[in-house]
Order: structure tokens, then sequence, then C-alpha cells
């Protein structure tokens, strides 16, 4: 198994027409993803062609998934109508919807977290790299990918990787499969300060995923989300973990780049979050060149074999 | 964004939070007119600058304070005239100090009791949280740190909004008076009305007064917005003072960089602001000392890399520069294109080095390689890493 997505799970986009959602729609599909839909209001009836590829464009998610069976959404739509497009997929029932976009108001996060609160759609992002899941193709084809990462980097096999930030992701991934080392889902949870799914939803996930023997947890400076994931695994996980967490030498009250990455307080800096990932039992990388070495050491103190 | 004490002030009026009476002066010319708007008697004269610790700031000429009580407006002209153009140096803003270009005068209050009340997000619960303390005109940090009994916070549900009975209880743990309490409880709705609306991502009043009167006043004003809704507030980007911005970070964003100067002398260009960050860390961890962080985004152009050499080079304390891509998606043969033309353009004189990762990689080295220019190839980040640091020792 994987997490969230398999390589069978239908895939719709919303914002298809747009053109980074057009870009990544067509990337997704030549990964061998299944892109079963667009969504773009007012453009429903066309269609979304890329090689022998027709995909049917609608009006709203619902439509879409009504005619096509697809429950979960990518949304590309643009910061100012982001909001609407979460909630629409949230209406329509969706199992998850992955937000792309980055730059959405905090404010109208707040508001959709909570509209989404107690309901059935899991949010993945905002502002993140997106879900992948590995396939047995070359180069990992045939998967399922969600979202901006490059597919071909990946490879299937046992370790999770869950992290707020894309490159830092693909480092971790490039380590592990320059190393031989697959992945069964990787998940970029994004850098802003409001998103959906919390490091701690994802570690719960993979702790009960039998495919997953190993975890690799990127965090950063701000908030203490790595925190309380730390804990959770200390009291909780039995699989090998490494940890990474970056912004040691961010200043504080510098916001660097990802809108949730400041630090605030003393709770929330590079070296207080590395100290609780130490007293929780995570190997933590020295540096972002040592993720997957630091896995693999975790692994080999526990006798278990990363494939 | 940030924006000064007298443009929140300004802000505080529109939505109903009582603050003493102030006018602002840009220049010595405005002083009089400023003055006469408030009544004769005990004025306070702030330098406005976008920083905290003005109170105990020292101006680089030697005169003390940047926050002044007068008893008479006559003076607060003659302190004003100390306090403009002349360079302020907090704890927040660093040995450079800032220059005040505004100067702000207040009506200055009779204090009975002073408290503290802030507004901002909640990351743990994702909601606005109110935090509140009896403890006002000192360190919140401290007041936090040695008696956290003594601050109280309400979260406020984003569906129902601030209820009645939250204000309430507020209210009550602060112990104001009856009288007081009424006051404070309509700042506190007034405050939270403009939060909201202006997608204010924090708001602090420190102190918050009390008056013998009974009066309950907003002393200071902190206040800054979410950068990201700025689209929606034209009203609230026109208070942007772009002198208290480091002028490279604003030619940055001009290029969609995003840069900030740090105080070392290895400068990075990086894609993706997680690994700019880490790739900071890296350098500080062979040894090194970064001299920004800088995020090129997911596509970098060759535009944007002349761009962001020409901003780097713009810190004389660079001694070398780092380039760390992974290019995923983007044709590493385009960066690395984009890098030699670069290089050339400018006339690139320092060591540069290069590690380069991903889609078409060994196309990208060839370019690099083959360009004529010494540019040193990192195989990691820590390979390349070092390799700068070495080059700069």
């Amino acid at each position: 198994m994987s997490i969230l997505v398999t390589p069978e799970t239908k895939i719709l986009i919303q914002g298809i027409t747009g053109d980074f959602g057009g870009r990544h729609a067509r990337l997704s599909l030549d990964y061998g993803t299944k892109v079963v839909a667009g969504v773009t209001p007012g453009k429903g009836g066309q269609f979304f062609e890329h090689g022998a590829h027709r995909v049917p464009i609608f009006n709203s998610v619902a439509d879409a998934g009504r005619a096509t069976g697809a429950a979960v959404s990518a949304i590309f739509v643009p910061p100012p109508f982001a909001a609407d497009a979460i909630l629409e997929c949230a209406d329509a029932g969706f199992d998850l919807a992955v937000a792309i976009t980055e730059g959405i108001p905090v404010r109208d996060m707040v508001r959709v977290k909570r509209a989404m609160q107690g309901g059935r759609t899991r949010l993945v992002g905002p502002n993140c790299p997106g879900v992948v899941t590995p396939g047995t193709g070359d180069k990992s084809f045939g998967g399922c990918r969600i979202g901006i990462a490059p597919g071909y980097i990946h490879k299937k096999g046992s370790v999770g990787v869950v992290s707020r930030s894309g490159t830092l992701t693909y480092e971790a991934v490039y380590q592990l499969t320059t190393r031989g080392i697959g992945q069964s889902t990787c998940v970029g949870i994004g850098g802003d300060p409001v998103n959906g799914t919390s490091h701690l939803d994802v570690i719960r996930m993979f702790n009960d995923d039998p495919e997953t023997l190993g975890i690799i947890i990127i965090g950063e400076i701000g908030g203490t989300a790595e925190v309380e994931a730390a804990r959770w695994i200390r009291a909780n996980c039995r699989k090998p973990v490494a940890g990474f967490i970056a912004g040691s030498t961010a200043p504080a009250g510098r916001r660097m780049g990802h809108a949730g990455a400041i630090v605030g307080g003393t709770e929330d800096t590079a070296a207080a979050k590395i100290a609780v990932f130490r007293e929780c039992g995570i190997e933590v990388a020295a540096t972002p060149s040592d993720m997957a070495d630091a896995l693999v050491r975790s692994a080999e103190a526990r006798g278990v074999v990363l494939h | 964004m940030n924006i000064h004490e007298y443009q929140a002030k300004a802000l505080f009026e529109k939505y109903g939070v009582p603050s003493p009476k102030g006018a602002a002066a840009g220049s010595a010319a405005e002083f009089e007119a400023a003055l006469a708007r408030l009544p004769e008697g005990p004025t306070m004269v702030k330098s406005q600058i976008h920083a905290g610790g003005r109170g105990k700031g020292v101006f680089t000429d030697g005169f003390k304070g940047g926050v002044k009580y007068c008893r008479t407006r006559a003076e607060a002209g003659e302190i004003a005239g100390r306090m403009l153009g002349n360079t302020l140096v907090t704890v927040q803003t660093g040995p450079a100090g800032r220059k005040v270009q505004t100067v702000y005068f207040t009506v200055a209050s009779d204090i009975r009791k002073e408290y503290y009340l802030a507004i901002l997000l909640d990351r743990a619960s994702s909601r606005p949280v109110i935090v509140a303390s009896t403890e006002g005109g000192v360190e919140i940090e401290k007041v936090a740190h040695d008696t956290p009994e003594k601050i109280f916070k309400v979260v406020v549900d984003p569906a129902y909004g601030l209820a009645d009975f939250q204000v309430r209880e507020l209210v009550t743990r602060l112990g104001f008076s009856p009288s007081e309490g009424k006051n404070a409880a309509r700042l506190v709705r007034s405050l939270f009305a403009m939060y909201s609306a202006t997608d204010a991502s924090m708001i602090e009043i420190n102190p918050l007064i009390t008056t013998p009167a009974g009066d309950v006043l907003a002393l200071d004003a902190k206040v800054s917005f979410d950068d990201n809704a700025l689209f929606r507030h034209p009203e609230i980007v026109a208070l942007r003072d772009l002198n208290e911005e480091d002028p490279k970070e604003i030619e940055a964003s001009q290029h969609a960089l995003n840069y900030i100067a740090l105080d070392g002398n290895i400068a990075c260009l990086v894609n993706g602001a997680g690994l700019a960050m880490s790739t900071m860390d890296i350098i500080k961890h062979f040894g090194g000392n970064p001299a920004n962080f800088l995020d090129v985004g997911g596509g970098a152009t060759k535009e944007q890399v002349v761009a962001a050499f020409k901003i780097i080079l713009g810190d004389p304390r660079v001694k070398g520069i780092f380039v760390n891509i992974f290019g995923g998606i983007m044709d590493c043969n385009v960066i690395a294109t984009g890098i030699v033309e670069a290089a050339r353009e400018i006339g690139l004189k320092l060591p540069l080095v290069v590690r380069l990762e991903g889609n078409n990689v060994a196309a990208g080295k060839t370019t690099l390689a083959s360009s004529g220019l010494t540019i040193v190839n990192g195989e990691t980040m820590a390979d390349a890493a070092q390799k700068i640091v070495a080059l700069v020792a």
C-alpha cells in the first residue's frame, strides 16, 4: 500500500486551463497518473488535450466528480480564488484536496480550515509541492503524481517522506533513490502557517501503512508542528525516523520565503526543534546532504531493511 | 508588511479604537502645524521607525531616547528637531540604526495602570487569538516566561467571530472597574473588527492604559499585515514606507526573487525556500557565514540569475558565491546557461561554486565546465558547501 493515494487513484485538476495547472497536468499525464478531469468554470464541455490524452473539462467539481468518479483534486487556482476552490471540493464530498497554490491569504485559510472541520475531505497544503506515490515503471512511472514534484526522481519502495518544503523534499527523495531506496508516498504539507494536514497527520498514516518501513520528516523554523509530531513518534511509532529542520541560521523575526517560516519565540527555533527530535529518538540529519544516510543509520540500528 | 505607529493610530481612529490625540510631521516646517492640532500641555514626541525598543534607543549623535515626554508643546518641537533626520539605534534595528523620517506628537496621558493587548494568529488552533495581560509596558516575552498566569488568551472561532461572553471574560480577568470595563470591551471589539477587515497578521498594543477618568486608550500601536492579502487592500499598500526596507530586498522583489541580507560573506542563490534556508545552514555547518537568503523560486530564468548576481554583488562583504539548484522540473542546462551568461555579463571575479542536480544535469555540467570560466563543481550540497567555505577562507 501507500498513503493518501495509489497509482490507481483518479484525480481531477482545478485550474487545468491555466499555464501552471496545464503544465503540471501534462507532466502528471506523462508520468502515467490517472488525470480524468479538469475543472474551469465556464469551460465545461471543452477538452484538455495532450498527446493521446483527451481530458474532459467541467464547470464544477461536483459535475466532474459525478461524471468521472474522481474523489481527489489538485488545486492550481490563483490565490484570490483558491479558498473558494478548496471549499467547492469539500462541498462535493471529495476524499482529498491538494492545494498547490502559493500566496493564499491567511484569513481565507483560517475560514476554510474551520469550514472543513469534521467534514470528510482531507486538505493537503496549500503552498505545497503535492503528493507522489511512485509507480513500478521505469523512473517510477505509472505512479500517482498530484502537484508539481518531479516524478522521475522517485522509486517505488518503503520510505515515507513528509515535508513543509518542496525542493528539500526532492533533495531527500533524490538521496534515497540514488542509494537504491524507494518511497511509499511523499507528502509536501506546505510552508504556510495554516494548512490542512500536519506533519503528525502524515506520520500517523505512515505508521499505520504496512508498506512504509521508515520515515523522513523535514521541518522548518516557525510553529510547533514538528515538535508535536516528534512527541507522538516517541510514544507511538516503532519505525525508524530521520529528521531535518531547516533554518538554523535564520534571524528572528524575518520571514524566510515561506509564510510560516519565521521565528517568533524560543520554542519555534531550529535548535529547539532539533533538541526535541533528539529527545524523541529521531535520527537528526546534520546537514541536508545527510537526510537519507540518517534514515539508513536509524534503520540499521533497529535492524530494519529499507528498499 | 509593517506600518508606522502614526499610520496604525489613524487606522485605530477609523475602526473606533481610542488612542491619545496625535499628529505626525515629516519635516521641521510641519512641526508647528502638527503641534497646533494638540492642546497646550504635556506632549509626547515619538520617533517613527519600524522597530521596537524606541524609548530606550540612542541616536548616533549621542542623543538618548526615541520617545520623549515634554512638558509643553514648545519643548516638544525642540526635541522633535533633535530626532528628525537623526539615526536611532535600538535593540531591534541592529548597529546601523534607522533614520527617523517622521515624528509623531501625542497628548501625554495620565496613566492609572498599564496593560498588554494583542491579536494574532494562533498557529496551533489555526484561529485568531487575543492575548492580554495585566502587565503592560514591559516586554511581553518576559511576562510570559516569569509570570505566565498573568497572560490571558481568548481563541476566536472564525465561524462565529468574537463572542460577547469572551469579551466579558477577558475584561473581567484583566480586573477593570465597571466603567473602565465598558470602554475596554468596546475597544477589544473594535480592534478585532479591524484585525479581520484589514487582514492584519498582528496588532499589538503595549501599553494599553487606563486613565484616572476611566478612559481606556491604546498608547502604542504595532501593526503588521498579511502580505498574501495585500492584493485586496490598496489602502494598506499605500501605507508602505520603502525607506524602512532594504533597497536590495526591494530590487529583488521586482525580479520575483526573495532576498534577505545577512551579515556573512558567502552569497547564496538557491531555488526553493526550504533549500535556500538549509543552504545557509550547511554553509554555517562547515564553518562559513552566509551573506544572504536568496530564493529564485521554482523556475529560474537567465534574467533572474543576472539580477540575482547583481544584487548579491552589491553587498561589499561578499567574497564568494554558492549556487545550489535542484532542478526537478526545470532544465538544468537552461540554468547552467543562465549562470554562465550572467557571470560573463557582469565580469564575475569572485569564486563561484555551483551545485546542480536534477533534470538534464549532465548537459548543464558540461555547459559550466566548457564555459572557460572558473566555476567549481560541487557534487553534493555538502561537497559544494565545503568547497566555497575553503575558497573564501
